[in-house]
């Protein structure tokens, strides 16, 4: 897709269609102090497509996700450059206001991060800071919507009260993920989410994810090449701070165009 | 990979000569082993001894504390017959009914009334074996019942201190004769001291009491943990949470530190100068106590709880940023609750060390001589440990049991709040 139907597609408010392109990001450069982190960087995320970011260790894959949600905002070096929009809205801009931007770009870490508090709590806290439910009945049902989607429904259900740090690290992450979705975003950033979990619970995850797509616009940083070609349509590979290559998943796992993302996915380094 | 050896490569290290095989058995060996073991029985040894020695220091504070304090918290009663009618005093039993009841006897020679009735029952010698306040027993009991003044009536009166120490066990033999020569007649008792825990400081040590002490330390305590608390609560989530990492904020953090460190008595003079000189509060009231050592116990608050919001995992506030908590949400759903149990342990600490504070208290005028509980924070007043100083200093023998009790009763008011704090703390706790 060129930038002209990009912005084609903005004009015409059709955002939320198939295919069509949930955030853009053009040019983006990113700056810890006077370290680059981020050079020149431009991706676009649509809507019914997973997107992986890969690549080695401190590549600027996981910096350049905080950017979309603007988590970077918390490093007080950090600087950003370049358009990055939702719904063709500049993220950046003074008109954004971040607590809404990151309710509508919700994010999953890498360490299962759930609040000290009950399950229920944990799921129902955005909710309840934005205002989504209206009263007790409304709130209990976003819970367990949110956790039926996140898959948990079933483990936990006669246990809401129990503390959200006592489930096993693969409920954890799960619950976190319930968490990210009971605000009901529109995207959800997730830094490398399994890497914290056993083989079970990084299956599970994965399952989620598959079904999570189409809903929510999705993208995932990860350290795991199968993982990247298991869960995501569309695979950026990133070194060194730079956007390599960016395409299709089958396309760059079966046929990358670049040297350096051939060598990076056949082992060679990373 | 370049077809140099590189110090350290596998290649070198492949054509070093082989090394001898440890011998995990020999002499030197042994003796390194015999030397560890050693090393470690030493180390357990001179820990077990300084617990030891701290445990017996404290044994010995309590054990001699308790000895000396449980007799303060007893007072001899001598019986006093005093017969109204034959007595010299003249009050009108109307009066003792109406409003004017505390004028009348205020107009009346109790005190003379009383020592007559004592020099009547017990000889030339009588009067002395009362406390100096002994009327004030017969002022109490004729305005409760006043009827009694038309009879012969027996009333407790508390013993001078000759008599009350010998009653103890511990006095000069004269006493220890006329406490005998009371015993004999039946007219002499030692009972729980009642008055200790309801009166003010006097000059007899026979009717001092710890309340007047006692309730000013709880409203200097009241005020110093209603301003330091917030503030310092403030300060440190500020500090931690907003504050940009800037020379100002180091300059902040280091003067915050140096004033932890800063001798008490120091913050007296800052008190004398700014509260009493500059806004000319009153001298000796709680509330100027109260806030002087509140500045002295933000510092500690603030470090504590600066250590308290830091050891909050980074990942619990991207939990909250990330569903969209704004920075105030975060801190107040998230890192305050979280840090609580902490602030709480800096705020017990920094309230104990103001609790115990004497020097900067001398220097606001709370060594004064205050003979009536205060009423209120503006009113004069002295806390416990500046009572304690004023007591241990006086001549009359009295004082001693009664700087001990004191003693005690301050230690008791240290563990009552710190047993609160840890009741809030786990509370807490236990929630999260």
């Amino acid at each position: 897709m060129t930038d002209t139907a990009i912005l084609d597609d903005i004009a015409t408010g059709q955002n939320d269609k198939p295919g069509a392109l949930k955030m853009t990001a053009r040019n983006v450069n990113v700056f810890y102090g006077a370290k680059q982190a981020i050079n020149n960087v431009s991706i676009d995320v649509s809507m019914d497509n997973v997107t992986a970011f890969i690549g080695p260790s401190g590549c600027g894959k996981s910096t350049f996700l905080r950017t979309l949600n603007r988590m970077n905002d918390t490093v007080a070096s950090a600087r950003v450059e370049g358009v990055i929009t939702l719904d063709g809205e500049d993220i950046y801009s003074s008109g954004m206001d971040v607590v809404q931007l990151r309710a509508r770009v919700g994010m999953v870490f890498q360490k299962p991060n759930p609040f000290p508090k009950s399950i229920y709590e944990n799921v129902a806290y955005g909710p309840r800071i934005h205002g989504l439910a209206s009263g007790k009945v409304e709130m209990d049902q976003i819970v367990e919507k949110s956790l039926r989607r996140a898959g948990l429904w079933e483990e936990v259900k006669d246990r809401l009260g129990e503390s959200g740090t006592a489930l096993s690290g693969g409920q954890q992450q799960r619950l976190c993920i319930a968490r990210a979705i009971a605000v009901d975003p529109e995207v959800i950033l997730m830094d490398e989410p399994c890497s914290a979990l056993d083989p079970i619970a990084t299956a599970k995850i994965e399952e989620l994810i598959h079904e999570l797509r189409g809903r929510y616009a999705i993208v995932i940083v990860t350290h795991n090449m199968q993982q990247a070609a298991r869960v995501s349509q569309r695979t950026a590979f990133f070194h060194l701070g730079t956007l390599v290559e960016y395409g299709d998943t089958s396309e760059i796992f079966t046929n990358p165009r670049e040297a350096r993302t051939k060598d990076y996915i056949t082992g060679r380094y990373g | 990979m370049s077809s140099l050896v590189m110090p350290g490569s596998a290649a070198e290290l492949a054509s070093a000569p082989a090394r001898r095989p440890t011998e995990w058995k020999s002499n030197a060996m042994q003796k390194r082993i015999r030397k560890r073991y050693a090393a470690e029985r030493r180390f357990r040894l001179l820990g077990l001894g300084a617990v030891l020695l701290s445990v017996l220091f404290l044994a010995f504070l309590l054990i001699t504390m308790i000895g000396n304090g449980a007799r303060g918290f007893t007072q001899t009663e001598i019986r006093l017959p005093i017969d109204f009618p034959k007595s010299t005093l003249i009050i009108d039993q109307n009066a003792l009914k109406g409003f004017d009841a505390e004028q009348a006897l205020a107009g009346a020679d109790i005190e003379g009334a009383t020592a007559a009735a004592a020099e009547a029952a017990f000889g030339a010698a009588g009067a002395e074996y009362l406390s100096d306040g002994a009327w004030l027993a017969v002022r109490d009991r004729i305005a409760e019942d006043p009827s009694i003044l038309n009879s012969n009536a027996d009333i407790w009166v508390p013993a001078a201190t000759g008599i009350d120490l010998a009653a103890k066990g511990d006095a000069d033999p004269e006493s220890e004769a006329a406490h005998a020569k009371l015993e004999q007649a039946g007219a002499v008792k030692t009972g729980f001291n009642f008055a200790f825990l309801r009166n003010a400081d006097s000059t007899d040590p026979t009717l001092v009491g710890i309340w007047g002490a006692l309730k000013g330390s709880l409203l200097t305590m009241l005020v110093t943990l209603a301003l330091a608390f917030p503030i310092g609560v403030l300060s440190a989530l500020y500090l931690e949470e907003y504050a940009p990492r800037n020379r100002w904020t180091d300059l902040i953090e280091v003067s915050i530190n140096n004033l932890a460190a800063v001798p008490s008595i120091i913050f007296g003079l800052l008190g004398l100068a700014v509260f009493l000189n500059f806004m000319h509060l009153p001298r000796s009231a709680p509330i100027v106590g109260g806030l002087t050592l509140a500045l002295m116990t933000m510092p500690v608050i603030v470090i504590a709880g600066r250590n308290a919001i830091k050891s909050v995992p980074p990942s619990i506030r991207d939990a909250a940023l990330g569903v969209g908590a704004s920075q105030v949400q975060v801190v107040f759903h998230h890192v305050l609750p979280l840090a609580l149990p902490g602030i709480l342990t800096g705020t017990i600490i920094g309230m104990a060390r103001a609790l115990g504070e004497t020097a900067p208290l001398l220097m606001i005028g709370m060594r004064a001589f205050i003979s009536s509980p205060p009423g209120g924070l503006v009113e004069p007043a002295t806390v416990l440990p500046v009572q304690i100083f004023l007591w241990s200093d006086e001549v009359s023998r009295g004082f001693v049991e009664k700087t001990s009790a004191a003693i005690i009763v301050l230690l008791v008011f240290l563990l009552a709040m710190n047993g609160l704090a840890i009741y809030l703390r786990n509370k807490f706790e236990q929630r999260w």
